[in-house]
């Protein structure tokens, strides 16, 4: 980094700005110093009210009255001249008259008003963009000139904005672009007359309510919060952040209205760099100290302040976000709402991103800024020597504004550089580029391959298809794991990275969050009292993953949550006067501990881990995350342990992949792959479920669901993604149904026979279970038959008989299972300690 | 004695030289930073200095340097200022260029805001605050050291806080003590005369009552509660992107205190109801972001020097640098080591166990972070100690005079509610309000769970659970950015006491089984403490603060041993060692071998460990019988 003082630059462009036309009320000079008076009745002022009276030639815009710009002007540097100390150099005479020469340029700048205007009316005319995607053009014919098009919708719409791709400025006349970057101040203007000429010549006839205002955005100097420097002072920027506070609206005087007391005389004073310069003497009967100002009749524009902060990505760890003030003038008044970035992921608008000029103004001791006249303060000789900066915002973006609407991953498209994406391609094009990536995710936490494999998938996603047309509703993309296992298997550990990983994480624990705190809650804004609808972790979390832990302790009732968001991806809330339903297109990594602290491996994955099984059945993976008691194994694991804690961090880095380049290339794929089936990959799921559904029943179980087989396309379309396929092919879905099978097996083995049986999870209870319990009920039946006619019985004597007389071991469940059994069957009812025949 | 010396006295006259020269070398400014940093090189030159830590801010003069040991608790918007302008004075009708720079008000003549030769720079502002709980020993020793001459027309005493432990009448014997150690160390500085202990006295009730008359008007917004000093706005010129919050820091540069700055303060706030326009900051941004100058002084950094550590009996530099020092320290360390052993036995009522626990756990230090896992970290949870008694209260003192800076969190029902712990944001002020656990690097957290009663946690309650287990296990805080959390990483030695096993996470767990059962407890402890001699106090503090800092490694061959090792005590019984455990056995070895001042672990420190391991597990299962049995 250069010192500031490097980066630093005198002022010399800024202030030798073309000086105002002063209107003869302004005559009373403020400063001391001698003046030359350089009346220009430069094109400049087109638009604000001195010049009002001016007008042009064309009639369509004398009808139309002009609009102050203050975005442009409110707090403009000093133009003052010193016409003894500069020396009048050529260009330093401001062109009085339009097109006196190709060579007259506003003063400081190499801004020739009419070359400028020519220029921009061709770019008008002329510019045509036929790969444009941006949604502003749709409905546009886009081998037609662009902007045409857009002044023939402003004179259908009657809303005088015309707002301008400035990279499109850039295509068309490079020139054009660096002018208006650097003297935005003289070149917007200059656009706004060019595009009134040219809109009033095509539609002479049309009403607008104030004259067309040109709108730039999109400079490609955009600059990141932290990147400002004095340099950009005075210039079109582009800066991205999260709005924190705007302000209530202020009205800003644009024009004072003075009425002498004495002859009743009227004279208007325009602002002039925020200040309002009042007439000592009446001009007309020379009264001293007799002008008033009269604030009703005084032109006022609307101003609001926004604070903008850094957007988090932005930051480097360990310091804090800058902020920045930003200006909003006129009809952006408004437009954007503190907070916004929460937004981002399913109320209302989100982060927003601003095309603007940076300015600065200087602060005074005294209140200079004042509307009231101004005496100088004696103590003013002392100013304190730091600047206060701020944004005047000529154009707002809200990236994601329909977010809300559907589906819109371009919003957060984060724009990677040619470099990077070659440097992803070649990587996608390495033969091994799935197991880089999985050895690459979680790199100090030792094998479990292949649940890394299935967290890696995770985080790609299958591809999001809609058929809401067809009536069916979304189709879930995103890959839900659980993960259960012994304590102590770094599974919090795994969530943590996937939750520092990606960029729309959240990490909760089942402990500590109630349904609230994952869906939404209504709070009452403390400063305006307005309910104000709060998004929980689920909702944050929209298009990211959300972590879970502890998974197991979260109460029924929140846990009941997930059932919308894990199969429809949504969420329906119906609380305090807002009834609604947010986007949570959230992933669920959960982890979950086993009920009796050690897994047993005695137990099915439901009985180990006491979870609901319609809840069991929506996680696409479910994994086991168990001890291997194995020697190789434990080698391994301990010569990772030592090297994690000896090695060099260089030595790391070499190993394994960065996780940058992990971060980018997941962001990459997921915002630019987009794979389909291909027949051959559609004929192998077929296949591949019919044998899974093949292999129970041969002995009565169910072994597949149809929800398997979403999972599995799931799957192989995420796996494809790794490949930056846009082709999901057979080896994508090899690779889902191995890394399937692979869960089933861990998770959904039934202990008492070893096979897979896909109940276990679908319905909480493996065939062979079910099957056993209705034996114990009928045995049951059987000896309370063989009592012949006891209308009551104790329980415990029940209880041994049957165990006395069945061959199997019965436990006290079993036998409480068998008697609720048949008290379903209205055979029995039980009482307390008794049983009685009905 | 040392002359006054110009370059501290007038440090802004150099600066105003050298400017003079900026027409014949345009690399001034690193000029003027080179300069300084010449003059601070020798030794001992740093201690001219006058401090702010200790020196109270109206007795030091403006626009002179001082130095400012602190950690960074805010980081504001960078601003521009005018780093060159010139001045018309109408009188004289001349002109003149100035330097801006280190300075926040421009002075003489009315400055020509269209010169050509105004030069706009940047500047970045930083609040700091002095190191949150740093112990009364450092401050001391700091002060002791110091031979700064302030103008001797003030009457000039040292400001030497009073203890802001309330207990300080109880402990008598201590202070007694603490002031042989200072005095011992300071017998050069008493005879430069600064130093009258006794004048001291009589001033501190003036001392006393200005700072809390400050702190009732303005939050200066000290992490911790009951703290006290001045903060400090400093203002950075170079390389800010370099600096971390949170750091230590001791920064050199020009007091600033001119009231002007409060003035504009005062003035723009009444203007701001008149004006709406001037609205951009709220009345409360002013009061945090231009203070008066006279609370929250200005200090336009000349050098900053990131400090390792705040332990003023190591040099300051250590541990990169000064190999000789260390070398000759580390033969000591053995020696030291067994005598803060035995100690902190006699403190642990004859636990030897659990004494050598508490050592490994003074010198942990996060060392490094794999992707999300700190490492070295070593969090002790030391249950077993007795419900409502003051035996934890004592621990905490005990600990206090071994540490440089450290904190006792009770984690009392109301504390949990009603503490804020973690750092927030406040927007309207724009600013992050401190919290308990916004802690310099290498603090000690003393959590003091023997003061949990039944009760209801509220939310505030939970989340400040939540984050004092995050602390615990990820070495990272969650800043409250209201609208999206920040995680800033962080590395505090947490020990927790508990009656049995601690509601947070801890990387190992020691029960307290008491040898000796003295019946007066306190008469006994504070017996034990009288027994130390000041200089044996300083030797353990050396120690701790070199122990922690070693490098180490294990070489080859013993990483094979230890799998080795490690596969066959799964072998016999995999139950009883998890990679979990291995991680701590590993961490364990590496403290074991850095007490003793070893480099790489040997063999036999492995076995050590496995030892020292076995018998702390195979006391906690015994406690779990115990308790099992009880009906």
């Amino acid at each position: 980094l250069s010192p500031p003082s490097q980066r630093s630059r005198a002022h010399d462009t800024s202030t030798e700005l073309q000086p105002m036309p002063t209107s003869p009320a302004m005559d009373v000079s403020l400063f001391s110093s001698p003046m030359s008076e350089v009346d220009a009745s430069s094109p400049l002022m087109y638009g604000t009210p001195s010049s009002r009276v001016e007008g042009t030639p064309r009639s369509g815009i004398r009808g139309t009255p002009a609009r102050q710009r203050a975005d442009l002007g409110s707090v403009r540097k000093a133009p003052q001249v010193d016409m003894h100390s500069e020396p009048v150099s050529e260009n330093a005479v401001a062109g009085s008259e339009q097109g006196a020469g190709q060579r007259l340029v506003i003063w400081g700048t190499d801004v020739n008003v009419g070359t400028c205007k020519e220029k921009f009316q061709r770019f008008l005319q002329q510019f045509t963009d036929p790969s444009s995607r941006e949604e502003e053009n749709a409905g546009l014919d886009l081998n037609e000139p662009l902007y045409m098009q857009k002044l023939d919708e402003i004179s259908v719409v009657g809303e005088p904005v015309l707002n301008v791709n400035c990279s499109h400025i850039q295509t068309f006349d490079a020139d054009l672009y660096r002018q208006l970057i650097c003297y935005p101040q003289e070149v917007i203007p200059t656009f706004d007359m060019a595009v009134n000429e040219l809109f009033f010549d095509r539609f002479p006839d049309s009403v607008l309510e104030h004259q067309i205002q040109v709108r730039p955005y999109s400079a490609l100097k955009t600059r990141n919060m932290r990147a400002l420097n004095p340099e950009d002072i005075d210039q079109l920027i582009t800066i991205s952040g999260m709005v924190i506070r705007t302000s209530q609206l202020i009205p800003e005087m644009q024009e004072a209205f003075f009425r002498c007391q004495v002859c009743a005389f009227n004279t208007r004073v325009e602002v002039d760099r925020g200040r309002i310069a009042e007439p000592a003497v009446c001009r007309n009967c020379n009264t001293t100290h007799s002008m008033a100002l009269m604030h009703n009749r005084s032109a006022f524009s609307d101003k609001q302040m926004i604070k903008l902060q850094e957007s988090p990505e932005d930051m480097p760890a360990g310091q804090t976000p800058h902020t920045t003030v930003v200006y909003a003038h006129n009809d952006l008044v408004d437009k954007v709402q503190p907070g916004d970035r929460i937004n981002i992921t399913g109320t209302t608008c989100s982060s927003s991103k601003l095309w603007s000029r940076h300015t600065a103004c200087l602060l005074f001791s005294s209140g200079i800024y004042r509307a009231a006249p101004m005496r100088l303060n004696p103590r003013q000789s002392q100013v304190k020597s730091v600047y206060k900066t701020h944004i005047d915002a000529i154009h707002f973006r809200k990236t994601d504004e329909k977010r809300l609407h559907g589906l819109d991953e371009d919003g957060e498209q984060k724009l990677f550089t040619k470099e990077r994406v070659a440097v992803l391609k070649e990587l996608a094009a390495k033969p091994d580029v799935y197991e880089r990536l999985s050895s690459a995710l979680a790199p100090s936490i030792y094998e479990h391959e292949d649940i890394k494999k299935g967290i890696l998938l995770q985080l790609f996603g299958g591809t999001r298809k809609d058929f809401t047309q067809t009536g069916r509703g979304n189709f879930r993309a995103e890959v839900n794991i659980l993960l259960c296992g012994d304590p102590g298997t770094s599974k919090s550990q795994l969530l943590q990275y996937v939750y520092n990983l990606v960029p729309r994480g959240q990490y909760t624990s089942g402990k500590g969050s109630s349904a609230v705190g994952l869906t939404a809650y209504v709070m009452k804004d403390p400063e305006t009292r307005q309910l104000v609808l709060q998004t929980g972790a689920l909702v944050l979390s929209d298009n990211g993953i959300c972590c879970i832990d502890e998974f197991d302790k979260m109460s029924d009732s929140t846990r009941s949550v997930l059932h919308e968001v894990m199969e429809q991806q949504t969420l329906s809330i119906a609380k305090a006067g807002i009834i609604c339903q947010l986007n949570a297109r959230t992933s669920v990594l959960a982890a979950a501990n086993p009920v009796e602290s050690q897994w047993n491996p005695k137990k099915t994955t439901i009985e180990n881990i006491q979870l609901p099984h319609t809840l069991l059945s929506r996680f696409d993976l479910i994994f086991l995350m168990l001890d291997p008691q194995d020697e190789a194994y434990d080698r391994r694991l301990a010569h990772h342990l030592v090297s994690l804690y000896y090695q060099s961090e260089e030595q790391i880095e070499e190993e394994h992949l960065d996780m940058a380049v992990l971060k980018d290339y997941i962001a990459f794929a997921r915002t630019s792959v987009h794979p389909r089936l291909s027949e051959e990959a559609s004929q192998a799921l077929i296949e591949a479920y019919v044998d899974m559904r093949k292999i129970g029943s041969g002995r009565g179980m169910v072994s597949a669901y149809p929800r398997q087989l979403e999972s599995l396309i799931r799957l192989a379309e995420a796996h494809a993604k790794v490949r930056f396929s846009s082709k999901v092919e057979s080896i994508d879905v090899e690779e889902a149904k191995r890394l399937h099978r692979e869960a089933l097996k861990q998770s959904a083995t039934d202990p008492r026979t070893g096979f897979v049986d896909i109940s276990i999870l679908t319905t909480g209870m493996s065939a062979t279970a079910r099957k056993r319990k209705e034996e114990v009920a009928q045995a049951l039946k059987k000896l309370i038959q063989s009592k012949g006619k006891t209308p009551a019985m104790k329980y415990q004597q029940l209880f041994d008989d049957l165990r006395g007389q069945s061959e199997a071991a019965i436990t006290k469940d079993m036998f409480d299972e068998a008697l609720r059994a048949l008290a379903d069957e209205d055979y029995l009812t039980v009482t307390g300690k008794t049983v009685r025949l009905l | 004695m040392p002359t006054v010396h110009d370059w501290i006295s007038d440090p802004l006259g150099v600066v105003e030289g050298l400017f003079a020269q900026s027409n014949t070398c345009p690399d001034w400014e690193k000029k003027v930073v080179e300069y300084f940093k010449e003059k601070l090189k020798p030794n001992d030159a740093h201690t001219w200095v006058p401090s702010l830590n200790d020196v109270p801010l109206h007795y030091l003069k403006p626009n002179s340097l001082v130095k400012f040991r602190c950690m960074v608790q805010d980081m504001f918007d960078p601003e521009f200022f005018m780093g060159v302008y010139e001045t018309n004075d109408p009188t004289l009708d001349s002109k003149q260029v100035k330097c801006g720079k280190y300075k926040d008000i421009t002075e003489g003549g009315q400055v020509d805001f269209n010169s050509r030769n105004t030069v706009t720079s940047e500047r970045q502002t930083f609040y700091c605050v002095p190191i949150p709980g740093e112990s009364q020993w450092v401050k001391e020793s700091y002060a002791g050291t110091s031979q700064a001459r302030v103008v001797p027309s003030t009457s000039y005493v040292p400001n030497r806080h009073k203890r802001s432990y309330e207990e300080d009448d109880e402990m008598d014997t201590q202070p007694q003590q603490m002031k042989g150690v200072s005095q011992g160390a300071q017998s050069s500085a008493e005879s430069h005369g600064n130093i009258e202990p006794k004048r001291q006295e009589t001033e501190a009730p003036s001392h006393d009552s200005s700072p809390s008359h400050c702190t009732s008007s303005l939050d200066l917004n000290f992490p911790l509660p009951g703290e006290k000093g001045p903060a400090c706005l400093v203002k950075v010129y170079e390389d800010w992107d370099g600096f971390k919050l949170n750091d230590m820091l001791e920064v050199f540069g020009i007091l600033s205190v001119d009231p002007a700055l409060s003035v504009i303060a005062d003035e723009r706030e009444a203007s701001s109801l008149l004006h709406p326009t001037e609205g951009m900051e709220t009345v409360e941004e002013q009061r945090v972001h231009s203070p008066p100058a006279s609370l929250v002084p200005r200090l336009h950094m000349l050098y900053a020097q990131p400090l390792v550590h705040n332990n003023p009996l190591l040099p300051s530099s250590v541990l990169e640098n000064n190999g000789d020092y260390l070398s000759s320290v580390l033969g000591e360390l053995a020696s030291i080591r067994a005598e803060l052993l035995t100690y902190l036995t006699h403190v642990l009522l004859g636990d030897s166990l659990a004494a050598e626990y508490l050592i490994l756990h003074l010198i942990s230090n996060v060392y490094s972070r794999r992707d999300v896992l700190p490492l070295g970290k070593f969090t002790l949870n030391l249950s077993g100690c007795p419900h409502s008694s003051p035996y934890t209260e004592h621990l905490y003192k005990v600990i206090q005079q071994l540490v440089p800076s450290s904190y006792r969190l009770c984690m009392s029902l109301h504390n949990m509610n009603n503490q804020r712990m973690v750092p927030r944001k406040d927007y309207t002020a724009n600013r992050l309000v401190s919290g308990t656990l916004q802690l310099a690097n290498n603090t000690s957290l003393f959590l003091d769970e023997t003061q949990l009663e039944q009760g209801q946690l509220d939310a505030t309650g939970v989340r400040n659970i939540t984050a004092l287990g995050n602390l615990i296990t990820w070495q990272k805080v969650d800043y409250d950015f209201n609208y999206h959390q920040m995680e800033f990483s962080c590395n505090i030695n947490v020990l927790i006491t508990s009656e049995g096993r601690s509601l947070l996470p801890s990387d190992c767990q020691v029960h307290l089984r008491p040898t000796l059962n003295p019946p007066n407890l306190e008469e006994y402890l504070s017996a034990v403490q009288v027994a130390q001699v000041p200089s044996q106090l300083n030797k353990y503090r050396i120690y701790l603060s070199v122990a922690r800092a070693l490098n180490y490694t294990i070489s080859d061959e013993i990483t094979k041993a230890v799998e080795e090792d490690f596969v066959e005590m799964r072998k016999d019984d995999p139950q009883s060692m998890s990679a979990e455990d291995l991680h701590r056995l590993l961490v364990v070895a590496r403290l074991l071998s850095l007490s003793n001042g070893q480099n790489t672990l040997s063999r036999d420190g492995w076995m050590k460990a496995k030892q020292l391991e076995a018998l702390r597990m195979s006391r906690t299962q015994q406690q779990k019988c115990v308790n099992g049995n009880e009906p």
